[in-house]
């Protein structure tokens, strides 16, 4: 900092300089934050992961630790997967009308003009 | 040779003393931890401690009755005791000064020493120590692993992480060598097949705490110092304030519930 003669100020006792004083306004200091992770729990063999939540970590190993930590805690899995949030693209809210919608009347698409056979299970 | 049971009982309050009292210490990073996720993962590791703590003095204090004492609960050993009668080694009443490589720098030896030490007393001739051994190797597994993953990255960072990695494995090394003490007692439950032998625990402890520090670019403190005593109950002023801490609320209304 430059010396005190190039400073202004206002008021008295704890006078605050109003000018001339480096800000840090503009520079953009190194990021502190950790990146986000979106993490996917198997809560038991034969099924999916399925998504249960993001976290902070700062590389892929100490994510799935923190997965661990964090999700795992009263058993709820038995494989985690995480995935950094920025490599997951989404459908936007925008979109939804022309996305989603145009299935709604399209009864045909579901499995249900056929005669199941008595006896069969698990269809 | 079968054991004396006052001497298992001590073995016991040896080893659940050092996982209470690190328990308590870990614990005060709770809320304090670099980022939200290190809170919960330090949460779960105190969490472990203390469950091994509470078996170890419940079964330290049943033991009594064997030799015509009253039985002490788990509360009236952790709560009630003063400074000299707590057995733990001084590695785990230290404070971290608000550091989290010591914190880190402490867990890594300390679950260093509990894994080989819970791998051996699996086998342990006394059945309870057996059993909670059982439970604990997994525990203290993840718990070594989350050291050397701190430890890895702190050492292995920047400038000021790995200067303050080191400064941190300095200020626990002195406190290294008193896990491997053996005495008297120790001697007679390794020659009955109950305790696992501290000397031997030595080697595999220090070859694994010794590669992650090469992993992580640091070097392994040297030190003429050795602290010891714990287990004669002769402990760093640090242990006082950290009972007081732990005691007051049971102390100060004796058997409240919530």
């Amino acid at each position: 900092m430059s010396g005190g003669d190039d400073l202004t100020a206002e008021g008295g006792h704890g006078a605050v300089p109003t000018s001339g004083v480096p800000t840090g306004a503009g520079v953009t200091p190194p990021s502190r934050e950790w990146p986000l992770w979106e993490v996917f729990v198997r809560s038991r063999r034969g099924l999916s992961h399925g998504h249960v939540g993001s976290l902070h970590a700062p590389d892929a190993p100490m994510a799935l630790r923190n997965a661990r930590d964090l999700y795992t805690r009263r058993q709820e899995g038995v494989s985690i997967w995480v995935v950094p949030a920025d490599a997951i693209s989404a459908s936007s809210p925008d979109e939804k009308d022309a996305f989603f919608d145009p299935a709604a009347d399209k009864v045909y698409r579901h499995p249900t003009f056929y005669t199941v056979p008595d006896g069969v299970e698990h269809l | 040779m079968s054991p004396q049971p006052a001497d298992v009982a001590t073995y016991a309050l040896r080893l659940g003393d050092d996982a209470l009292v690190a328990s308590h210490r870990t614990g005060e990073w709770i809320a304090s931890a670099p980022q939200l996720e290190e809170d919960v993962a330090l949460g779960n590791i105190a969490l472990d401690l203390l469950g091994q703590a509470r078996a170890l003095l419940t079964y330290a204090g049943s033991l009594r009755t064997s030799w015509g004492e009253p039985a002490r609960t788990e509360d009236d050993l952790a709560y009630h005791r003063d400074e000299r009668d707590w057995l733990n080694v001084q590695l785990v009443e230290i404070g971290d000064d608000g550091d989290f490589g010591r914190c880190m720098a402490r867990l890594l030896v300390l679950s260093a020493w509990q894994r080989e030490l819970w791998e051996r007393l699996q086998g342990s001739a006394d059945a309870t120590l057996a059993a909670v051994a059982a439970k604990a190797v997994k525990e203290v597994d993840y718990h070594r692993d989350h050291a050397t993953q701190w430890v890895l990255r702190l050492g292995d960072g920047t400038g000021e992480s790995h200067e303050r990695m080191q400064r941190a494995l300095d200020a626990v090394w002195p406190y290294v060598d008193e896990l491997f003490e053996r005495d008297a007692l120790v001697d007679r439950l390794v020659d009955a097949g109950v305790a696992a032998d501290p000397a031997g625990l030595r080697e595999p402890v220090l070859a694994y705490v010794g590669a992650v520090i090469a992993e992580a670019t640091l070097r392994v403190p040297e030190t003429t110092v050795r602290h010891s005593g714990g287990r004669r109950g002769v402990h760093t002023e640090q242990l006082g304030y950290l009972l007081a801490e732990m005691q007051h609320l049971a102390r100060s209304h004796p058997d409240a519930r919530w």
